[in-house]
């Protein structure tokens, strides 16, 4: 057994830069590189392109950071870990070993795929063996959206992570595991953690949420003394030095940028959280209140103390459906009284959609730059130099929305002065996909793991 | 003697739905019972009446010198589905920072507490 097992984060989200991944196994040594591709609604994305083509349906991003790393991989032996599956991993894999074999790198990749997470195929069958499927927060029940339904995943933990390392991957894809099981499964797997350690699997899971968001913990939109962290355009992502009894240390690499301290990691650990004490997970609930930090020298934060206990018999599950259309468009009003023209701009739109007899689910209007963020908190628009008017509106009728957008730019001419910004053109009509949380039981869920080479 | 949040703490938020979260951190161990005591879920809810349509929550964190609220129905509907500028919530944190809280003068200034501009 190690004695420490680092692992790097590379990525925060699909659309994180395209430069950490390679910075991450370059800049010092790592034995893990874990990458996060998957926020709630991209599973729905990916089963949009899934449709339109059967090898799609995964983030392409991943392909591009493999070729980046391959050296690491292929001579220095470093692992990757990646949720970059979507709802397609087999065809992320074999996407993988085709730009590998492309490098020269053929037969150096053993690419564990996890599947087992996608429910779409199941979801009739499940609720006919009498899961529910209701929503998590509204208590609704999945027959409101069934025939709306295009994607449903369920979030899966670490074991088969931990099975394809034990079956000798060098690189892991995944489709929907939680973020933290990319990270804890490589711990699990060193150290032997059993099923039943929850203290030590909880400390994994604390390691996942703190660099599961990439920069976000070393520098990265860190409120405390924003205004002196060094040298953010060259930020280090961040690293977990892990030890047998689940203790670890924050850090990155020496020579970047950004700052590991006890307030940038504690604005992490605090980052969407619910109940501290039950940070629920597939392995394990972990308490965050029994987290210690301490600073360990210049950008090093020792993490300790961590209690966790049994996990609950359900898992979670992300279920997308259509739920209609949506535009917004914009329009800058100057200074002088800038927030009396931009009222003034609000209410002959809305009075037009009205005389157009359109009709919308639900019509919002924000001052950007008076009190879009902060509401009536911010305290007025005083001579304020210029407001930003932004009318969005929701609709099941894609007509009513597309008609909407061709309402903005005439007020260009037809409405109050001292206007501007409209270059961007026309607003953009999208299409709604929302998200619907909802519990399965986990006695239903069989996941897989297969090594392509 | 009156002191704004952003002055004691600082904080991150982020979101579940149509629940936001704010995570209110003491910008020095020694101010955290401050926070626990003054920033209650009665404060923060009168604090943002007019922009979160369901209730307030609070859990403490004294290990990390922090409270967690959650700030139900504050984001149009949440994720895909919100209209707002702000869908997912991220600057709810700053909102709460404007909060001004009445301090004892004595134990304001023994605690070093930097009195409100």
């Amino acid at each position: 057994v190690k004695s420490i097992v680092t692992v790097a984060a590379g990525q925060g989200f699909w659309g994180d830069s395209l430069d950490a991944p390679r910075q991450q196994v370059e800049n010092g040594p790592t034995d893990y590189l874990m990458l996060d591709y998957l926020a709630e609604v991209t599973m729905s994305i990916l089963q949009k392109q899934k449709e339109r083509d059967p090898n799609l349906g995964y983030a392409r991003d991943f392909i591009g950071a493999i070729e980046s790393v391959l050296p690491a991989i292929t001579d220095r032996g470093v692992r990757v870990i990646a949720n970059a599956g979507g709802v397609n991993p087999a065809a992320c894999a074999r996407s993988v070993l085709a730009a590998a074999a492309n490098r020269g790198a053929s037969g150096r990749l053993r690419i564990g795929v996890v599947t087992g997470d996608d429910l779409l195929p199941r979801l009739d069958e499940l609720v006919q063996a009498g899961e529910k499927f209701a929503n998590m927060d509204t208590g609704e029940p999945l027959t409101t959206v069934r025939e709306r339904v295009l994607s449903a995943n369920a979030y899966i933990g670490s074991r088969p992570i931990v099975e394809a390392l034990a079956g000798g991957a060098n690189v892991v894809v995944t489709g929907r595991s939680t973020d933290t099981a990319l990270t804890m499964a490589p711990l699990r797997y060193e150290f032997g953690w059993t099923d039943d350690e929850w203290d030590c699997l909880a400390a994994g899971i604390v390691a996942g949420h703190i660099i599961e968001c990439g920069a976000q913990c070393s520098g990265g939109n860190c409120l405390f003394d924003w205004q002196h962290i060094p040298d953010l355009a060259n930020v280090g992502y961040p690293l977990v030095q892990a030890s047998p009894d689940g203790s670890f240390v924050v850090t990155k690499h020496p020579g970047t940028g950004g700052r590991v301290s006890v307030p940038s990691v504690t604005e992490q650990l605090v980052y969407e959280m619910g109940d501290p004490r039950s940070y629920i997970t597939p392995d394990v609930v972990a308490d965050f209140t029994t987290i210690q930090l301490q600073q360990d020298g210049a950008n090093r934060v020792r993490v300790s103390g961590i209690r966790g206990r049994p996990p609950t018999e359900f898992l979670k599950v992300s279920i997308a459906y259509r739920a209609g259309f949506k535009a917004v468009g914009t329009l800058v009003y100057a200074w002088p009284e800038a927030m009396a023209k931009a009222e003034l701009a609000d209410r002959v739109l809305r009075e037009r959609l009205d005389r157009l007899g359109l009709r919308f689910d639900h019509i919002l209007t924000e001052f950007v730059g008076v009190s879009a963020t902060h509401g009536a908190l911010s305290g007025g628009a005083a001579d304020v130099p210029e407001v930003q008017l932004r009318i969005g509106v929701r609709a099941e009728d894609r007509a009513a929305v597309e008609r909407f957008t061709r309402e903005i730019a005439p007020l260009v001419l037809n409405g109050p002065p001292s206007v501007t910004g409209f270059a961007g053109g026309r607003p953009k009509v999208e299409e709604i996909v929302a998200y619907w949380p909802a519990l399965v039981s986990k006695k239903v869920i069989r996941t897989n793991v297969e090594i392509m080479t | 003697m009156r002191v704004r949040l952003l002055d004691i703490a600082h904080a991150r938020s982020g979101d579940k739905g149509d629940t936001a979260n704010v995570g209110l951190i003491a910008l020095r161990p020694e101010w955290y019972d401050i926070l626990a005591r003054h920033v209650t879920t009665q404060r923060v809810a009168e604090h943002f009446i007019g922009m979160i349509d369901g209730g307030v929550e609070r859990f403490e964190l004294p290990n990390l010198r922090a409270l967690n609220f959650l700030l139900h129905g504050a984001l149009d509907g949440g994720g895909t589905l919100s209209l707002k500028t702000d869908a997912q919530g991220k600057v709810y944190s700053t909102a709460l920072l404007r909060m001004t809280i009445d301090v004892p003068d004595g134990e304001g200034k023994s605690l070093g507490l930097p009195p409100a501009p």
